[in-house]
């Protein structure tokens, strides 16, 4: 194989992971504009959409669009509990210890997930076929084809949602302006918990995806949290089209870095670029640099 | 530090040098070791969380970095103990230094991603570099600490040390709060802005209290490294860092006594209720959720808080606290 031809395999493989990142940089961004928090559970929820996805389909056997639908329900449904549960109950009110709460509840995730799942990795089948389709020499899983579709879609879905709706606009005003948003009279508290559901739902979708790529188990959750983190720090944190480009970025990085250097320290380097950048450009590719207000 | 940290203190060190007597199980011993260690962690950690309101989750991390440097040095080059115990903590000093920089600048919740993900990177080259730290099997035939030809060869000797020292890091810390870096720190925490328009250089403090906090952490793993004799990296996972911190949360930020109480007791608890280890997550995560949501300062605060109510309510009446007092 020539080296153009590799160089051009890693870049696809790479975007089909990076993908899945972006997607769930967008779940962390979502919660951060609504709450300014970081929400540790995101890389919970991705976990989670895997294992709900392996329940349903290869446990219970439902459809694949009967057990898609499901998931999204249930890993939505688990977000919405943590904002209605835990964060809402809180009693400071401070970012840090709301974030230490989401780290609390992913633990929490983990822990239960390994007593109802168990310690083996699982997978799914992949959504059609298994027979690799040849694009410009470079040999393209059908599932890697699924995974940027649907990534797609969803990014498209969230961006009428945002502009063409009266909910995804009143979303962006909380995150423009949390106390402007309530004076006029949005429901703040609502869109808060639109936002953990939309994550976890995000989450789920992303889970589900990557599932038959990289298999799952019960503690992935925290090295996919921590690169989802990385690509929205990447893009700009906060920045959805900043998520997406992040997120893709990433991805091409880490798939390029594990073929071409050495893939043992391929989960190293989504640390690499974080640091980096948080030393470089804190606001990222496309993020804009905040004033902090005294 | 006033009077009553001084007798606190006495008291504290008698009961402890005390146990020995009462309690000859080895196996209790070492429990009782790894809690003095896990103070010492705890303690480091709760300045950094309750002095410079920043969360590390990556001190388990600095506790492997500080194990492993001892054990690769005293092994394989065959340095001293101690002089190994003294560079590795300048070297996880540098390394806390290297992360801090970037991320202290920024808002809290950067250095948790942060060090978190340095925690990560840690465990994966633990792991990956087996050549040097023996891989996921671990690393064995770490010496004994000694002093001339007094070595530390039971858990019975080794007790006084790591208390020694982990009564040592408390008093030094409680010095530390007390001083003028203590008071400095203690406005830091309170209203950033504030600690800056009255001169103090709140970055250069927070990335100070950071590798300190970091050092005390090496210091405790190099220890464990010399007493245990054996190290692998699941001792030094993410989960520890969890770990440390539900126990300075626990405590309560910015108790520096809560701290060790919330390591004892911690430590302690799996043992008395024998909790099966596949529920240890789990319950940690339940534990750190709970004291989060109902007693943000911290479990011990919180329970000496209600006693303490109670006691002026019977006094002369409680008054409401003035809104500046509640913060924001």
């Amino acid at each position: 194989m020539t080296l153009w031809l590799q160089f051009f395999q890693f870049l696809l493989s790479g975007l089909t992971t990076g993908s899945t990142y972006a997607l769930i940089a967008i779940g962390f961004s979502l919660i951060h504009n609504a709450t300014g928090i970081v929400n540790f559970a995101q890389g919970e929820f991705v976990m989670l959409g895997g294992m709900f996805m392996v329940t349903f389909l290869s446990l219970l056997r439902l459809p694949m669009p009967l057990a898609f639908f499901l998931t999204v329900l249930s890993v939505a449904a688990i977000g919405l509990l943590l904002e209605r549960g835990p964060i809402r109950r809180a009693r400071s009110k401070e970012i840090l210890i709301l974030v230490m709460i989401t780290v609390g509840a992913s633990i929490f995730i983990k822990g239960l997930s390994m007593l109802l799942w168990g310690k083996n990795p699982m997978t799914l089948p992949p959504f059609s076929g298994e027979a690799p389709i040849v694009f410009l020499g470079a040999a393209v899983m059908p599932q890697s084809i699924w995974t940027f579709a649907i990534t797609v879609f969803v990014v498209a879905g969230l961006n009428y949602f945002f502009k063409g709706t009266v909910t995804g606009k009143a979303m962006r005003a909380v995150a423009a302006s949390r106390r402007s948003a309530l004076l006029t009279g949005i429901p703040v508290d609502r869109m808060i918990l639109l936002s953990f559901t939309l994550s976890g739902a995000l989450g789920a979708v992303a889970g589900m995806i990557l599932t038959p790529i990289t298999t799952t188990s019960y503690d992935v959750g925290v090295m996919l949290g921590l690169k989802g983190f990385s690509a929205a720090i990447l893009g700009g944190y906060g920045s959805m089209p900043g998520a997406v480009v992040g997120g893709l970025l990433l991805g091409i990085l880490e798939s390029l870095s594990a073929g071409l250097i050495s893939s043992e320290y391929k989960d190293a380097l989504a640390f690499l670029v974080l640091l980096t950048v948080l030393f470089f450009k804190p606001s990222g590719i496309l993020g804009r640099g905040r004033l902090r207000r005294v | 530090m006033g009077k009553k940290n001084k007798i606190s203190l006495l008291i504290y060190a008698l009961i402890i040098f005390t146990i020995p007597a009462i309690l000859q199980n080895n196996y209790h011993l070492m429990v009782l070791n790894v809690a003095a260690l896990n103070i010492v962690v705890v303690i480091g950690l709760n300045l950094l969380m309750g002095y410079a309101g920043q969360i590390s989750l990556g001190h388990a991390a600095f506790y492997g970095l500080g194990a492993y440097l001892s054990a690769i040095f005293t092994t394989t080059y065959s340095f001293p103990p101690w002089t190994t115990l003294v560079m590795a903590m300048v070297i996880t000093g540098l390394v806390a230094y290297a992360i801090g920089i970037p991320t202290l600048k920024l808002e809290g919740h950067y250095l948790v991603m942060a060090t978190l993900g340095f925690n990560v990177i840690i465990y994966i080259v633990m792991i990956q570099l087996d050549e040097v730290t023996g891989g996921p099997s671990g690393f064995a035939g770490i010496p004994r600490l000694r002093i001339a030809a007094f070595a530390f060869d039971s858990d019975l000797k080794i007790f006084y040390l790591l208390w020694t020292v982990s009564i040592g890091v408390l008093i030094l810390s409680l010095n530390l709060i007390h001083s003028r870096v203590g008071r400095a720190m203690a406005a830091l925490s309170h209203n950033e802005i504030a600690a800056r328009c009255s001169g103090i250089d709140t970055e250069t403090y927070k990335v100070k209290i950071f590798v300190i906090s970091a050092v005390l952490a090496s210091l405790a793993g190099s220890l464990y490294a010399h007493y245990i004799t054996f190290i692998s990296p699941g001792t030094f996972s993410f989960f520890y860092s969890i770990q440390v911190v539900t126990m300075v949360l626990v405590g309560g930020m910015g108790s520096l006594w809560g701290s060790a109480f919330g390591a004892i007791l911690l430590t302690l608890l799996p043992e008395v209720l024998h909790a099966v280890k596949e529920y240890n997550v789990l319950i940690y995560g339940l534990i750190l959720m709970i004291v989060l949501i109902f007693f943000p300062q911290g479990l011990f605060p919180g329970i000496m808080g209600i006693f303490a109510k109670r006691k002026i309510d019977g006094q002369s009446g409680s008054r409401e606290p003035l809104a500046w007092e509640k913060g924001t």
